[in-house]
């Protein structure tokens, strides 16, 4: 029964994925990424993970792509240059990643279906919700949540600092 | 109950998709996306894993990760920023001038 | 006790030596010269000292060793740093420290309008330093670096006007063929070595019967190797070709180094050596032969020469060949007694000659001087003992010793080696005269603008000094006095040889290793002293001598134009004249092919070679670098790329 819910959900998150890397304009790109990721946020619904999923719609669907979006209209881009400015055929770059993709694809395939997986614990009450979750934040990995407030800070300044005009 | 290796599985395509992604476009911006996806591949492998042992590490894991991809994206788009101002294009090809 | 005494010996002319050569030129030139004589001086008193000291004790442990320190020491083998006084090493102590006090005083006269006064003081005082090093070691190795030492401070002096292109090619010849010796020497020391374990000269003398073959090929390879050292230093054949050129430098140079002490360094290392030399009787023949031989050899071209100095020069090579003769022979005393006599009227002629050339500014050649004893008259008379004395005329030293070295060469050695000292003794007589009737005699050719004048006393007094001891020399070996001999008891222990005992042991080694021993009893057969024999041999060496004499009065006197006569076109006088040619063979067929030898391997192993690797490797390197260069191309995507294959790769290693 979760099977039925899990294939649509993954089906539809390869296909936008998909979608991204094939796009003729960068803003095809762009909403194809934020199809992909309410997918995704859906499977984290789908697996209990209640505060992650709502996360990756806030943060990654709601700022992040809306910073992407601002910036590919900021910039006015006229077309994707496929069609002018061809360095040479990009044919040849794009079957040799074809091919590293499908080898490293290969491996790790071979790697998860030949390990055993067959013993999964059964699922807490409370796994997944926001006051578990939060309540582990702000105990066992206080550090690293501070940290990552400070990551954040320097984020902020320097792209300030990388984004202003040069004032002379 | 789906199967651990299912979500793994899924990580993987979504990441080599992510790296065939970077590997192939031009335009700087949709490389970016292509980093995305793979970041976001990541995050459905930590969080499958943390279902299968009901614990919640990987959960705050992904949620640094969500974190750093913010900061990232942020900084990466004001370097395009000033990329375009340099020269009014984002084709990666063109800033070539580090070569020997 | 005052053989203790024995270490300030050497260490007063290294004192002098540094403080003229450090601070020569504060100090003023009157006191360099004091501080140069006065440490020759306390030396010389010093040996005195020692000398007493030494004579206190009993004839037969007449050996005094003084170690300093040990100054290499080396698992078994241990090189002291010490002195050995016995009755042999005394001897040329004296001679080296007295000799060389009366040419340090000359020399103040000598070069008072040098520039850097100094340096030739500081020099003069470290030849003396290694001089006495060398004659007072007590192991080869010691001897040795006296014998380099005096071979670099030759280099220093005979190159002391370095502005002169003439002189510093001389210095370096010097060098250069003493050091073909030194290595011989060098060899003949490693090979001690590894038989006796040692280098000791007391060790090593005693182990000598038993550790060494009579006329052995061993004790015969050590023993010629040796020699081969000596003729180096020495100026024999073949290696004397450095000494007529070594002229060049100033005259008291000439006179210490070349004529009085350095160059009998070699006839001392065969007498130190005897109890080797005395087991190997082909090598001594060797030694007497080519002794005789440049006795000859030297005197045909001391001949011709016209240079003052050159002249003297070829004498001293051919009065060597005398002392080599006699210790070829077996007569160490009578080669050492000739060493201490010709130290005296060489060194006279010498420091007579470089007053003869002091008073006419400069002049060498003999063919611009004359009838210079009215201006000169000290240094004429005592020019005039010394030739008399290198002559072989009766009562003075000259004639005692060379008589002992002539009759020990007939009734020792053979009738041939006698013929060629006789014949030397003849040829001797001869250009000395020439050179004396020359220089003094006669009328004078000298330059309009040159007034010859008499020395200063300051030069003449070491010139009467050492006359003096021409004359007197004689007393330390008059012969036919039983019992007066005394330079020959002096020297016993050190050259007392038990011949029967050596070959007692050298049979027992013999048959220990099998081989068959020949009979050597005929040289157990006791000589007895010919007493008639000598008075004969006396009798026809002194008429040998006045016919030299007299044929050079005829020749230079009397009719001045028959050598003209006698020589013009000669092509047997052009080669005499031209010292056989000898330089310039040598020049063909050493020199030149070891200096294209050494041209090719510059140009085209070290320039082409070694040059080609280093290079070589560098372009390897660039030529890879340039290949791997392509892969910067400036492209991101590329450099991607290259990211994923790298991952890639890994897990395709990884997993397979």
């Amino acid at each position: 029964m979760e099977l039925l819910i899990f294939y649509p959900l993954a089906f539809l998150c390869v296909v936008m994925a998909l979608c991204v890397i094939l796009g003729k304009t960068p803003v095809n790109s762009a909403i194809s990424l934020i199809g992909m990721m309410l997918a995704l946020a859906g499977i984290f619904a789908h697996m209990h993970a209640h505060f992650i999923a709502i996360l990756q719609v806030i943060i990654y669907a709601g700022a992040i792509m809306v910073l992407f979006m601002f910036v590919i209209m900021l910039l006015n881009l006229k077309s994707d240059d496929t069609a002018a400015k061809v360095r040479d055929n990009n044919t040849s770059l794009v079957v040799v990643a074809a091919v590293l993709g499908v080898i490293i694809l290969y491996i790790i395939t071979d790697a998860i279906l030949g390990a055993n997986m067959e013993s999964p614990q059964n699922l807490s009450e409370t796994f997944g919700t926001v006051a578990m979750v939060g309540e582990i934040l702000f105990t066992k990995f206080v550090l690293p949540f501070e940290v990552a407030s400070v990551l954040l800070l320097t984020a902020m300044v320097g792209t300030v600092v990388l984004a202003k005009s040069k004032v002379d | 109950m789906v199967p651990l290796s299912h979500y793994l599985l899924l990580s993987a395509i979504l990441f080599v998709i992510g790296v065939v992604g970077v590997l192939t476009r031009r335009n700087a911006i949709v490389v970016f996306m292509g980093i995305e996806i793979m970041l976001n591949a990541v995050n459905i492998s930590l969080v499958g894993f943390d279902k299968y042992f009901n614990n919640h590490d990987g959960q705050i894991f992904s949620f640094m990760v969500i974190c750093v991809a913010a900061a990232e994206v942020s900084v990466g788009l004001a370097i395009v920023i000033s990329m375009y101002r340099n020269k009014p294009t984002i084709n990666l090809d063109e800033f070539n001038i580090m070569k020997w | 006790m005052l053989l203790k005494l024995a270490w300030l010996v050497p260490l007063f002319p290294l004192i002098g030596s540094i403080i003229n050569g450090f601070f020569g030129l504060k100090i003023g030139k009157k006191m360099v010269g004091y501080v140069a004589c006065g440490s020759v001086g306390l030396s010389f008193l010093t040996t005195v000292l020692v000398f007493i000291g030494l004579v206190q004790l009993p004839p037969e442990s007449r050996i005094f060793e003084q170690v300093l320190f040990d100054w290499i020491s080396v698992g078994t083998f241990v090189a002291e740093f010490g002195f050995q006084i016995d009755p042999l090493s005394i001897v040329m102590m004296f001679v080296v420290t007295g000799v060389g006090f009366l040419i340090h005083v000359f020399s103040i006269g000598y070069m008072q309008e040098e520039y850097s006064f100094y340096r030739f003081f500081a020099y003069l005082n470290l030849f003396m330093f290694a001089m006495l090093l060398l004659v007072m070691g007590n192991n080869f190795l010691l001897m040795f670096i006296g014998w380099e030492g005096v071979g670099c401070c030759s280099y220093f002096l005979i190159g002391y006007y370095f502005h002169k292109k003439s002189a510093c090619d001389a210095a370096t010849k010097a060098f250069i063929v003493n050091r073909v010796g030194d290595f011989a020497f060098l060899l003949a020391v490693m090979y001690i070595f590894n038989i006796f374990g040692s280098i000791d000269y007391t060790t090593v003398f005693q182990a000598a019967p038993e550790k060494l073959i009579f006329s052995d090929e061993t004790v015969n390879i050590i023993c010629f190797l040796l020699f081969i050292g000596a003729t180096g230093k020495s100026a024999q054949i073949p290696l004397y070709t450095w000494l007529p050129d070594a002229m060049e430098g100033p005259t008291p140079v000439s006179a210490l180094i070349h004529a009085a002490t350095m160059v009998t360094a070699g006839v001392f290392l065969v007498v130190r050596c005897n109890p080797l030399f005395n087991m190997a009787p082909d090598i001594m023949l060797l030694i007497a032969f080519v002794g005789g031989g440049t006795a000859i050899f030297a005197a045909t071209i001391g001949m011709t020469q016209f240079d003052i100095k050159r002249v003297l020069a070829y004498s001293t090579v051919s009065q060597i060949g005398y002392m080599f003769l006699a210790c070829g022979v077996g007569a160490y005393t009578a080669a050492i007694f000739h060493l201490v006599t010709h130290a005296f009227f060489k060194a006279c002629l010498f420091l007579g000659s470089g007053s003869v050339i002091h008073g006419i500014n400069g002049e060498q050649d003999m063919r611009k001087m004359g009838g210079l004893k009215k201006h000169m008259p000290i240094t004429y008379k005592t020019f005039l003992i010394s030739t008399l004395a290198i002559a072989g005329i009766p009562f003075f030293s000259g004639f005692f010793s060379k008589d002992e070295v002539l009759y020990h060469s007939l009734m020792d050695g053979n009738i041939v080696l006698w013929g060629m000292g006789i014949s030397a003794a003849l040829l001797t007589a001869f250009y000395m005269f020439r050179l004396v009737f020359m220089t003094f005699h006669g009328e004078s050719r000298v330059d309009e603008n040159v007034h010859p004048h008499e020395s200063p006393p300051i030069m003449t007094i070491p010139l009467v000094v050492l006359a003096g001891l021409a004359t007197a020399g004689g007393l330390l070996g008059l012969p036919l006095i039983h019992g007066w001999h005394l330079l020959h008891n002096w020297l016993e222990p050190v050259i007392h040889f038990d011949l029967a005992n050596v070959l007692e042991h050298s049979k027992e080694m013999m048959h220990h290793a099998g081989r068959h021993a020949p009979s050597w009893d005929h040289l157990l057969v006791p000589k007895e002293h010919n007493f008639w024999g000598e008075i004969a041999l006396m009798l026809f060496s002194v008429v040998v001598a006045l016919t030299g004499i007299a044929s050079a009065y005829i020749c230079y006197i009397k009719k001045p134009d028959l050598p003209e006569k006698m020589t013009k076109g000669q092509w047997g006088y052009d080669l005499v004249k031209n010292k056989w040619m000898v330089d310039e063979i040598y020049d063909e067929t050493i020199v030149k092919p070891m200096v294209k030898g050494s041209f090719f391997l510059w140009k085209e192993c070290d320039a082409k070679g070694v040059d080609g690797v280093a290079n070589g490797i560098a372009q390897v390197i660039g030529w890879c670098s340039k290949q791997a260069r392509v892969y910067q191309s400036g492209f991101v995507r590329n450099y991607a790329l290259f990211i994923v294959i790298g991952f890639t790769s890994l897990l395709i290693i990884a997993f397979f």
